[in-house]
């Protein structure tokens, strides 16, 4: 029996009714429900380790993630605790997060380009109740980002660290389901049967449309899933000067792109990948036209049906456009022409492909 | 020039003894050893293979037809323990020894096998095109067009409905499908190609349709092949050369027509007069 379930309040004779008490429970005596939760205030998180997790898993944690990073793009087992969350609500994020977080870090973390979803907002607040971190909302200003399905607008630089989650974390499950046999597949370098269902996405749809989780070769060895990141964040992985973790809770699975590796998605020499594009579209609060857009569906001021409307999914840069309308996406370094994710589209496919520069 | 040169080639499904191969055989008139219950499903067999010359393979079930086969085609089967040599013109050292990596560059470039079973060879949920493609994918083509055209190249040559090209393989009839897995190892300009079974489960008008097809296209391209058919037509046909295995071992060998006109051994005579 711990110190805070015995108050004050409580009469010592209690105590022998306490030790009659049947296996599976033990009354707390106290005089009022108000009374026993006031006795917790002093306890609550202080009985845990800095930033949640024992000592022992994070060595852990960070071990597979060295591991991660000696070979970029292969899935490292960790052992994946219990979180609380359920798993595939970021436990694999944050068990990463939480495993790199010092007290000089600053944190940011986005839920599909969104600082304020209620996810991100309770992850963001168990770091800081737990790791003693400062948040931030700006990815200037971030040492450690945690994000879901998407890689922030603005450059990410040499001193930052991106954890993505991952909720599948194999690119070949698509085409086959057995575990056993991708893994024999990844060990031999044996993609033939995602080149095959890239070929048949061509033969049906005339270009590959495969909209997130987009096949990828890592350093020219493993292919990797990338997680639920748009085409358009794709090509910001080769080359860059951060790192990338990649982390899944419920498989138990890490993998990295280590600064500066080359990312390639997989595609042919005559059907080039293409990043999503959206022609003629311009964010209605900031009016950017060079940002990855959604659709928000917005019940209309004059009528009671609904009008349809294109946002930037990264909502702090979005913020950070509407003062500035000008500010590039590389504002914050020192070198111009940092070759950051897709250009402009303006609607010509052609000028949307990989490899254009800001 | 020999293409292929194989030398006492064995497998065996048990824990062998050193009675093994005395014991079974043709002689012996049994594969299986009395003493340790394995199963010797082929055993001291030689063989040589010349560039564009087919070779045939006859015995009935059980004989160690597709065994053999499979062993010349680098197919491995877990279950079995195997011995012997295979050598390839212009490959040094033996090939059952060779590495994974070896083994998948071979089977992808110069060597290709049909399966017997559809299922083995093929991915039925893939399109027709997307198998045939597979292969050459593998290979590390990685031009759309240049894919698409030899794939429907590959379809004209083999006779399948190009307007059926992107269908699921599934989708195929029986005799299709033989097609597309004889379309999938012509893919890459193999030197040789091993087809286990070629006609299996398909009615007499679509059996010689194939054959034909077969003989045409391996005529055309130059392509040595190593035909197992427990079927004597299907070998009259297609071979030059012939070889009968019983219990496992090779029991007579020769021309296809010396074979079937002047058969030696008292098998392949019961074999010859038992065809209906």
């Amino acid at each position: 029996m711990t110190d805070h379930t015995t108050t004050d309040d409580a009469p010592s004779d209690d105590r022998s009714f306490d030790d009659s008490a049947p296996d599976g429970g033990m009354p707390v005596s106290t005089a009022s429900v108000d009374a026993a939760l006031e006795s917790l205030d002093d306890d609550g998180l202080t009985g845990y380790n800095y930033a949640y997790l024992d000592e022992h898993t994070k060595r852990e944690v960070r071990r597979s993630m060295l591991k991660a990073v000696a070979i970029p793009g292969h899935q490292v087992p960790y052992a994946s605790r219990p979180m609380p969350l359920a798993r595939g609500w970021g436990t694999g994020g944050i068990q990463a997060s939480l495993s790199l977080l010092g007290p000089e870090d600053r944190f940011k973390v986005i839920d599909q380009g969104a600082d304020e979803s209620v996810n991100a907002a309770n992850i963001r607040r168990l770091a800081e109740t737990t790791a003693e971190v400062e948040t931030t909302t700006d990815t200037t200003d971030a040492d450690l980002i945690q994000s879901r399905h998407r890689i922030p607008e603005e450059v990410l630089t040499a001193g930052q660290r991106l954890v993505l989650q991952v909720p599948i974390t194999d690119a070949l499950r698509k085409v086959d389901p057995s575990d056993a046999a991708n893994r024999r597949r990844h060990a031999h370098k044996n993609y033939g049967k995602m080149w095959v269902h890239l070929y048949e996405n061509v033969v049906e749809y005339g270009e590959i449309n495969i909209a997130s989780r987009y096949p990828t070769m890592v350093a020219g060895r493993y292919l990797m899933d990338p997680s639920p990141i748009p085409r358009w964040d794709v090509p910001k992985l080769d080359d860059a000067d951060h790192l990338t973790v990649l982390a899944a809770g419920r498989e138990a699975r890490i993998y990295a792109v280590p600064p500066h590796t080359a990312v390639e998605p997989l595609a042919f020499e005559d059907r080039d990948f293409t990043v999503e594009r959206f022609p003629e579209q311009a964010c209605h609060a900031c009016g950017s036209t060079d940002t990855y857009l959604v659709e928000v569906s917005e019940e209309s001021a004059d009528e009671d049906g609904f009008e349809t409307r294109y946002a930037c999914n990264d909502s702090s840069f979005c913020r950070k456009r509407r003062e500035n309308p000008e500010l590039p996406k590389d504002h914050h370094l020192d070198r111009e022409g940092v070759d950051w994710g897709p250009e402009t589209p303006d609607g010509d496919a052609s000028t949307a492909q990989r490899g254009g520069s800001e | 020039m020999t293409l292929l040169e194989a030398e006492n080639l064995q497998t065996r499904y048990g824990p062998g003894c050193s009675q093994c191969i005395a014991s079974t055989g043709d002689g012996a008139g049994t594969n299986q050893c009395p003493h340790c219950d394995t199963v010797v499903a082929c055993a001291e067999a030689d063989l040589g293979v010349e560039a564009g010359e087919v070779l045939g393979i006859v015995g009935e079930s059980g004989s160690g037809k597709s065994s053999l086969a499979e062993l010349l085609a680098l197919e491995r089967d877990e279950d079995a323990t195997t011995a012997g040599e295979v050598r390839y013109a212009g490959h040094d050292g033996n090939l059952l020894d060779v590495d994974y990596e070896t083994r998948h560059a071979l089977r992808t470039g110069e060597i290709a096998l049909v399966h017997q079973h559809i299922r083995d060879g093929l991915n039925l949920e893939f399109t027709g095109g997307g198998n045939v493609a597979e292969k050459l994918l593998s290979a590390g083509n990685r031009s759309y067009e240049d894919v698409r055209d030899r794939v429907r190249t590959l379809f004209e040559a083999t006779e399948i409905p190009l307007a059926r090209m992107d269908d699921p393989t599934s989708t195929y009839s029986g005799g299709m499908q033989r097609r597309v897995q004889i379309a999938r190892a012509l893919a890459t300009d193999p030197d040789l190609i091993v087809l286990d079974e070629p006609t299996t489960g398909l009615d007499v008008s679509v059996q010689a349709r194939v054959l034909d097809m077969f003989r045409r296209v391996q005529r055309e391209e130059g392509v040595a092949a190593i035909v197992v058919s427990h079927d004597l037509s299907v070998v009259r046909l297609l071979a030059d050369r012939t070889l009968v295995m019983r219990h496992g071992r090779i029991v007579e060998s020769g021309l296809t027509d010396r074979v079937m006109e002047d058969p030696h051994h008292e098998y392949t005579q019961t074999l010859i007069n038992s065809v209906i």
